[in-house]
């Protein structure tokens, strides 16, 4: 055997260790070839008389990731040409047959006559995983940061390398399901709990446990491989089926509204993988693989969730020549819902948190605010005691200024006024000094602006959070004119150590996230007007892909805020720049019927002390005239939201606001849950392609007003054939 | 084209479908058997005439499956030389075996059918075939799969109807039925089961409860609320029909039709057999049709069918003196009313499914009779007899007396 990516050792009792360690990676990936060289292995392992059994494990801290992604885009190529070259039915039965290589080689292991045991020393996930469910015995340790599980739904895949087929005969159907709609990584003894390991041991003994279990005599079968199999739910056509399929089917269209079709894929291949046999029921699910893999949706969510945003992650805006910020101590200005959040995450990420307000008791009321954070996450036992006071030790409260001294960084959340935040970053800087970086997380006044109060406007940068801050991911870092590398570089660095996702925009008003945020919800407040039911608005803007409705969005920012907004951009840039059928509208919930949002329990939305929401039915009165739901053109009403957010993003890089793609898509689908499926705001246009796109805003225009006209950059690239990330991407990478 | 004739029909009482009703004990062959030797016997009928049986069965499996009409035709001696074919068209499959039937006879091939429907739900159980629709993730999930209960709180949804307006047809039903029956308007089509030695076990509908009102029905819980809620059916409805908040439920067991043991049976043939046989025809069947609806909705395909059938006949809704509409829900029939402007004095005059329950199969076959019969008795002319369908169809029939 010609190993590359693996060890392979005999023992003297005739059992194998396999250990996989690549060179030169931190972690274990699957490679075209890493399946070549297992399947060596088990070539040799099956065809040697001596050797009773293997054991794989790795040789890194964790045992693999899975699937190398990028790889899967070189596939897609590959069958692109072979369409060009071999026409399209050759061609799909090419993919399908290199879709597939994974899982026959696993198939091969299971079925190779000599039993094989996964010693699963840490985090072990996606085709990793599928391999240790082809094992016959899984143990993993028992260590706090091993993790096994299935995330390919998180990036528009599914597993397809019998991941599906295996859990759906290890446990009950429902749970399979669920396991895989969810993909989510699971712990040792959860993992123990639901089947999917045999055993959980301390991580030094795992591979002892493993020889052990062959040493024993364990059996190179899997329990479906036996006659005396039966399915853990029964057939699928039984009264137990009856009471998981139609459910399932039900609770995928809830959770999706049809838009996944990879979750789709793993109904479809467990329905029909659990009425066939097994070598049968893989290569259905491999069918349904090689169709997911080609499928748009998953190839915009593998770009934008998985590789974008890990070279965000990785600092992908960073000015490079300047050296990492070693930021130990925090000062947040304001102790108010934001200002409290950001010394929470401060805190949780090993910093000092410095946090002031007016006075002590408001400074003392941010910091009560975080013990109930990190309260509840001990209680759901996602953190432990000794946690919750450490984090708290480094969260310091105090309405002294000249308590930020030393600090690196300081982040001002304090009322948007100015001149409360002029005030307050004239005292800040005086206390830390010229060299240490003044973030401002305002989410509505120009940086540049705010960034006159400061005697070195070259420190001076925004740092916007979105609330609520403890679980919203993105962060935008927004620059000044006068803003320098340091403060850029010092800014990113925080951002990444307290595990968020930045953008860097420039300043504009609304910075790019409120904008687009804003035309979806005007686009709700003006069907309202049209006199589309509430609850159709709200329901049309969920199934196309959005995780709230526009009113319900609007309720939760405050409808008081978003007149605000509009008068405030009235008076700057004139009536023109606002609809004044929205300020109408806006004017009559808040002034006439004291409608606030949710803060006073009154907005599009009733929300009762007890029980859920529901629409306010006095806004039928609010709407000029009705329209017969029946004729509601759904798609048209699904196009509207997307478009009018699309669009914004668009103009956004027209106005150098956004310069990179990777972070208009990035930046839109944690900031604001823009459909995922899409990919992002600019891969929804990308993908539908830039003429298209002019065409349907041209069309949306002429039915609906200005606000769907499409900006030069949009038409210029409609006639050049051109993509954003075409267009933009490589631009932004050099740049960087 | 030849005309279709209706000659004769028959029904079983209808036995509550539990393990406590009257004919659990009997199975849907034995039901079958009833009402096809009852149509022989009462009439006095040379089966040596008969082309084929048509029998309609939701559920046709285990003792029902197999083609459970040829086996009726023989247990009902009818001689070996009467085949037999059973049909599936869901709540319709009853109704749609008579228009099979009179298709045969319209189209000259056969001279004398018998269409009808058979269906124990006490036994064999109401989604014992199983099928695709409801767990295929291919047809489910296209066609807005939900339980017809959860359709049926939607469509109420959708058109506005109360729980009030529910359960108060619910109680014209159930005092319709019973007026029905204390004035013995079913007593001549009826055929009572008997065992072995010719003890009757039932003769009359076991499941009705005359004595409903507002009030007792009140008491009831919504029926499908869980299903929908916590199965997610509630939110296929709504991405379905997103102008719906939420789906409010109504239907309980009080207003929605009873689960029952039952079969029926109805004699067509041309005029030249009603001379072979020696019998005046009572009706004309003037037309039918199939349709398809929205699926999401499922139950309101008879308001699309009766248009079609209508069209067809070149009639208008106005020509119909009397409606005889599936009472699967309440909901169902109350759109039906508000679709076409009706008043209720022309529908279901004698109760429905509500009260007297739904043996899925045999119900089109006992309505269509339930209809002519009440023609008859009133003196009027036009029927149209429709039900709604499962996975979103609906069937109807005109027939006229003659
Ligand atoms: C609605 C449905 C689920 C109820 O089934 P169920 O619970 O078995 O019904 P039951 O006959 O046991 O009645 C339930 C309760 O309601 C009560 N009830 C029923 N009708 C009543 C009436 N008219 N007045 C007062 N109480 C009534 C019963 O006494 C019983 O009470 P209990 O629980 O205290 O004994 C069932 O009837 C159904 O699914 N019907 C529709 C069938 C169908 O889908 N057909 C196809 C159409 S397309």
């Amino acid at each position: 055997m010609n190993l590359i990516n693996f060890r392979f050792e005999l023992d003297a009792d005739g059992i194998a260790l396999l250990t996989w360690d690549m060179a030169g990676r931190s972690m274990n990936v699957i490679t075209p070839q890493v399946i070549d060289e297992l399947e060596q292995v088990i070539d040799h392992v099956g065809a040697e008389a001596a050797i009773t059994g293997c054991v794989i494990t790795s040789g890194k801290q964790t045992f693999s990731g899975g699937a190398d992604l990028s790889m899967l885009g070189a596939a897609a190529a590959d069958y692109q040409t072979a369409r060009q070259e071999k026409g399209e039915e050759e061609a799909a039965r090419l993919f399908f047959e290199s879709a597939r290589r994974l899982s026959l080689v696993y198939r091969k292991l299971e079925t190779c006559g000599k039993p094989f045991a996964a010693a699963i020393n840490g985090v072990c996930l996606g085709g990793a995983f599928e391999l240790a469910l082809a094992c016959h015995y899984r143990v993993v340790a028992d260590d706090d940061k091993a993790r096994v599980g299935l995330p390919e739904i998180k990036v528009g895949l599914f597993p397809g390398a019998g991941g599906t087929q295996r859990v759906a005969r290890l446990m009950h159907t429902g749970d399979a399901l669920q396991m895989l709609f969810k993909g989510e990584q699971i712990r040792p003894k959860a993992a123990k709990t639901m089947n999917l390991v045999h055993d959980v041991a301390p991580l030094g003994e795992i591979v002892g446990k493993a020889k052990a279990w062959i040493a024993a005599g364990g059996k190179g079968v899997a329990p479906w491989d036996e006659n005396t199999f039966k399915l853990p739910s029964g057939k699928v056509f039984s009264p137990a089926g009856m009471m998981v399929w139609p459910a399932a089917n039900a609770i995928y269209r809830r959770e999706t509204h049809d838009n996944y079709p990879a979750a789709k894929a793993i109904l479809h291949a467990v329905y029909e993988g659990l009425q066939l046999p097994m070598d049968l029921a893989l290569r259905v699910e491999a069918r349904w693989f090689a169709k997911i893999l080609r499928s748009p949706e998953a190839a915009a969510m593998i770009r934008t969730l998985f590789v974008s945003m890990g070279e965000l992650n990785k600092g992908a805006r960073r000015p490079a020549h300047v050296s990492p910020a070693a930021i130990k101590r925090v000062g947040i200005l304001g102790a108010g819902f934001m200002g409290a959040g950001i010394a929470y995450v401060t805190a949780g990420a090993g910093m000092e948190g410095v946090l002031i307000d007016r006075d002590q008791a408001s400074a003392d009321k941010g910091k009560a605010f975080c013990d109930q954070l990190i309260s509840s996450q001990v209680l759901k036992g996602r953190a432990k005691g000794a946690d919750k006071e450490a984090l708290l030790g480094r969260i310091k409260t105090s309405a002294d200024y000249n308590d930020l001294a030393g600090a690196e960084l300081v982040i001002e959340a304090v009322f948007e006024d100015r001149t409360v935040k002029a005030e307050a970053t004239r005292k800040a800087r005086a206390a830390i000094g010229p060299d240490a970086i003044f973030a401002s997380n305002t989410s509505t006044l120009p940086i540049g602006s705010l960034a006159e109060a400061d005697s070195a406007p070259e420190n001076f940068i925004g740092v916007h959070f979105f609330s609520p801050v403890e679980k919203m991911l993105l962060v935008e870092v927004i620059l000044g004119a006068k803003t320098g590398d340091r403060a850029l570089a010092t800014a990113l660095d925080y951002v990444r150590a307290i595990k968020k996702t930045p953008i860097v925009v420039n300043d504009a008003r609304g910075f790019f996230a409120n904008r687009c945020v804003g035309n979806y919800i005007r686009e709700g407040h003006l069907m309202l007007l049209e006199g589309a039911p509430p609850a159709m608005i709200e329901n049309i803007a969920k199934m196309a892909g959005m995780p709230v409705g526009p009113l319900a969005l609007n309720d939760e920012v405050g409808l008081d805020l978003a007149l605000k907004i509009l008068e405030a951009t009235k008076q700057d840039l004139g009536g023109a720049a606002i609809d004044l059928n929205q300020e109408r509208l806006l004017k009559g919930l808040v002034v006439e019927h004291g409608r606030l949002g949710r803060k006073n329990g009154k907005g599009f939305y009733d929300y009762p002390s007890q029980g859920a929401k529901s629409l306010w039915p006095g806004l039928a009165a609010l709407q000029p005239t009705k329209c017969d739901p029946d004729a509601i053109d759904i798609a048209e009403f699904k196009h509207r939201f997307l478009v009018v957010q699309a669009l914004e993003a668009a103009r956004a890089i027209e106005e150098g606001v956004v310069t990179d793609p990777r972070e208009a898509d990035v930046g839109s689908i944690i900031g604001f849950g823009f459909a995922p499926f899409t990919g992002g705001v600019l891969s929804y246009i990308d993908g539908m392609g830039a003429a298209n796109f002019v065409v349907l805003c041209d069309r949306l225009r002429q039915t609906y007003g200005e606000r769907f006209s499409p900006p030069q950059i949009l038409i210029d690239m409609a006639k050049a054939h051109e993509t954003f990330y075409g267009r933009f991407l490589d631009e932004a990478r050099r740049v960087a | 084209m030849a005309e279709a004739f209706i000659y004769d029909h028959v029904r079983t009482p209808r036995g509550r479908g539990k393990s406590d009703g009257a004919l659990h004990e009997v199975s849907s062959l034995g039901l079958a058997t009833t009402v096809l030797r009852a149509i022989k016997d009462r009439g006095d009928l040379d089966t040596a005439l008969v082309d084929d049986v048509i029998l309609g069965c939701v559920d046709p499996v285990g003792e029902a499956g197999g083609d459970i009409a040829r086996a009726a035709a023989l247990t009902a001696d009818y001689g070996d030389h009467v085949p037999g074919v059973q049909i599936n068209r869901f709540c319709a499959s009853g109704l749609d075996a008579v228009n099979f039937a009179a298709a045969q006879v319209m189209a000259g091939q056969h001279e004398l059918t018998i269409g009808g429907g058979v269906e124990s739900m006490s036994r064999v159980g109401l989604g014992a075939s199983g099928g695709a629709w409801p767990v295929d993730p291919a047809i489910a999930i296209k066609s807005y799969f939900m339980p017809q209960g959860v359709s049926a709180d939607l469509i109420a949804t959708k058109y506005g109807f109360s729980r009030d307006d529910v359960d108060a047809y619910a109680v014209l039903s159930q005092q319709r039925a019973a007026a029905a029956w204390s004035k013995g308007y079913f007593t001549q089509s009826l055929a009572p089961v008997r065992d072995v030695n010719g003890v009757t076990l039932l003769d009359r509908d076991e499941h009705m409860r005359p004595s409903t009102d507002m009030q007792s029905l009140a008491a009831l819980k919504p029926a499908f609320a869980m299903m929908g809620e916590q199965g997610g059916f509630d939110a296929v409805a709504i991405d379905a029909h997103p102008d719906i908040e939420r789906v409010v439920h109504v239907h309980h067991a009080g207003n929605s039709s009873g689960i029952v043991d039952g079969a029926g049976a109805v004699l067509v043939g041309s005029a030249e057999a009603g001379r072979s046989i020696e019998k005046k025809p009572r009706a004309k069947i003037r037309a039918f049709a199939n349709i398809g609806s929205e699926p999401a909705m499922m139950l309101t395909g008879p308001v699309d069918v009766t248009k079609k059938v209508l069209a067809r006949a070149g009639m208008n809704i106005g020509d119909i003196d009397l409606f005889e509409v599936n009472e699967a829900f309440a909901s169902v029939v109350l759109r039906y009313l508000q679709a076409f402007d009706l008043d209720v004095e022309k529908l279901n005059v004698n109760g429905g499914a509500i009260a007297m329950g739904h043996p899925l199969g045999a119900t089109g076959a006992m309505l269509l009779g339930t209809a002519l019969d009440e023609l008859e008795r009133s003196g009027k002319t036009t029927a149209l007899i429709t039900l709604c369908i499962g996975a979103g169809m609906g069937t109807a029939t005109i027939i006229e007396r003659v």
